[in-house]
């Protein structure tokens, strides 16, 4: 009797453990993909836009749309250069990472090595929304706060449209983010290296740039690279405040076209799928692609080495 | 005597030093939040300046009306309709994935080269620029797979775009929660998947929300792919509605919608020349900026408050 009782419950518990099994086996693979999924838009942004490019240097060769000095795609006699839009990029960036790096390093070191820690919690959810303001918003303020202000105070001759109010702005807008990773890799530093720089009679300014931002150093190089990274790719800012004409200038106070404003103006035109001047977008983007991807690299492998450093 | 002299003496040179440290770490002290000041005084005067000139044309009728050539009565009718459609097939597509990813990569994924891409490209997603994301829609969305420059294709390109942040505030509240809960559930013979859906991510709920929500605040701004997929500057009407008198009730048809979101007019409105819908930009801009602070209020106070209640 027991042993009869006891095999008609294992039949019945076998049955249920495999649907179980099988019940947990669809999850995993369903989450699996979901995973999975994340790879395959990066697949898919690179075959995009190489599929698009490859079209574009059927027409125009590499090494023409590489070193020709006029980007005038859309004019009756058109000229491939990206060295405007490529210059008025790193211009752009130049400005913004003036602000931010010196800005943001300064307020990290604060916030880890000197701020109370009733300053720090108050101080940093406002810095963060410094970085979630819309950048339309920005460039609202770039050009119809900061560049007349400008005007009316130090470059009285400064245009309307200029690469040094986007800049600055930009720069604004990206403080949070260095001081935000360079702040976690201050404080990643163990207490004993700072410990033992104050009892060889160092003060805490000492202790902050000869022991602990030295120590950091991976992290902060890898929040200026990020940083960077993010300078490159902003539009708005640069879309609406820093003029829409490509031209090959170092000068901040002219404006300038970027890669980002560029897409920008074309999408807002009216061009046919498949024209070279639609396939422009798709090449100066593969640039910003990988200009961007280099940095974020860096940016991740210099990370890691600060998180398996202590 | 002469020896206590002398140790004096050095007292009194070492505490020179020493108030000469002291000095400069407070000047420094005094530098960092000068910075600081900077930063906060940006936002306040970003704040104010966008007070001054737009707060004069928000009313009624700016979120009634549609756009117009004549800067007093244009509004953001239909930007704000779609920016609320558009936003919910964001949510409806980005949140469910970005979740489920997470859950895969911290629970269940095993140490390979397989798991090693994925942690890679995650980050890597999260740092592509906006306008990236656009040119990839306009050319899988809109012409691969022809969904046109429609509410779908926007809300799905949003949801490419805050995928990263979702799958980033899953792992890091999963990560969060001790491992005494995991061995309880298996000790008592739960599966991973009832461990999961029992324990996890009830207990993680609360912190995904807060990557939610920034997730979500930052696609409401999100001005530059939207463009780049061809989102109209100009319309004139609304989507159709998505409930209708008629069996079946629900329809649909907006979906497949041209569409426009807040930040649009407020870019077509800047980009104008002359200062004559420069109070319109601002409006728009006005609403932009409480509803992004909003959303991040909200956010802050649901780490606060959850990290003062749970206490592993």
């Amino acid at each position: 009797m027991p042993m009869s009782e006891a095999r008609a419950g294992d039949g019945q518990v076998r049955p249920r453990r495999a649907a179980r099994r099988m019940g947990e086996r669809i999850v995993e693979g369903g989450l699996f993909c979901a995973a999975l999924s994340s790879v395959l838009i990066t697949l898919s942004i690179a075959a995009i836009l190489i599929y698009e490019s490859v079209e574009f240097f059927r027409h125009i060769p590499l090494s023409l749309f590489l070193t020709d000095t006029v980007w005038t795609p859309l004019f009756a006699e058109p000229r491939y250069g990206i060295l405007p839009l490529l210059c008025g990029t790193l211009l752009s960036s130049f400005v913004a990472m003036a602000v931010a790096i010196p800005l943001g390093l300064v307020s990290a070191v604060y916030l880890s090595e000197f701020a109370p820690a009733g300053v720090r919690e108050a101080v940093k959810p406002v810095l963060e929304i410094l970085s979630g303001v819309p950048t339309v918003v920005y460039g609202y303020f770039a050009l119809l706060f900061v560049t007349p202000l400008l005007q009316a105070t130090i470059l009285p001759g400064l245009p309307g449209f200029n690469v040094l109010s986007a800049g600055l702005v930009m720069g604004i807008m990206i403080i949070p983010y260095i001081s935000s990773i360079s702040e976690d890799a201050l404080r990643a530093v163990p207490m004993e290296l700072r410990e033992g720089s104050f009892a060889m009679g160092a003060g805490r300014l000492e202790t902050s740039f000869r022991v602990a931002v030295p120590a950091a150093m991976s992290g902060i190089m890898a929040a200026f690279v990020l940083g960077i990274s993010r300078a490159v790719g902003e539009t708005m800012i640069v879309a609406i405040a820093a003029g829409q004409q490509p031209s090959l200038t170092l000068d901040p106070r002219e404006p300038a076209a970027t890669i980002t404003a560029y897409i920008v103006q074309v999408a807002l035109g009216d061009l046919p799928h498949g024209s070279v001047g639609y396939q422009t977008i798709f090449a100066a983007g593969l640039m910003l692609f990988l200009i961007t991807l280099a940095f974020n690299v860096a940016g991740y492998f210099l990370r890691r080495r600060f998180r398996e450093a202590y | 005597m002469a020896a206590g002299a002398a140790t004096s003496v050095r007292r009194v040179r070492e505490s020179g030093l020493i108030s000469r440290k002291r000095r400069k770490d407070r000047l420094f002290a005094a530098l960092g939040l000068a910075c600081l000041a900077v930063a906060l005084a940006t936002l306040a005067l970003l704040v104010v300046s966008l007070a001054a000139d737009g707060l004069s044309r928000l009313s009624w009728d700016f979120f009634m009306s549609y756009p117009s050539r004549f800067a007093s009565r244009a509004g953001v009718l239909p930007a704000w309709v779609g920016s609320v459609l558009v936003l919910a097939v964001t949510a409806l597509m980005g949140i469910p994935l970005g979740i489920a990813a997470g859950i895969y990569l911290e629970e269940y994924a095993p140490k390979n080269w397989l798991t090693d891409i994925i942690e890679i490209n995650v980050t890597n997603l999260a740092g592509i620029p906006s306008i990236i994301y656009g040119l990839l829609a306009l050319g899988l969305f809109v012409y691969a797979l022809n969904l046109g420059t429609s509410i779908l294709t926007g809300g799905l390109t949003l949801a490419l775009l805050i995928l990263p942040v979702v799958i980033v505030a899953t792992r890091e509240a999963i990560r969060a929660i001790p491992m005494s809960i995991r061995e309880a559930a298996y000790s008592v013979g739960s599966t991973k998947w009832q461990l999961v859906s029992h324990h996890l991510l009830p207990y993680s709920t609360p912190s995904i929300m807060t990557g939610v929500i920034i997730g979500l605040s930052r696609a409401i701004g999100e001005t530059a792919p939207l463009i780049t997929i061809g989102a109209l500057t100009f319309i004139a009407f609304l989507p159709a509605p998505p409930i209708q008198p008629e069996f079946p009730f629900v329809s649909f048809r907006w979906l497949f919608d041209p569409f426009t979101v807040l930040p649009i007019p407020m870019f077509n409105w800047v980009s104008r020349p002359g200062r004559d819908f420069a109070g319109n930009a601002a409006a728009a801009g006005l609403v932009l900026l409480i509803i992004t602070l909003a959303m991040n209020a909200a956010a802050i106070y649901l780490r606060y408050h959850f990290r003062k209640r749970i206490k592993w």
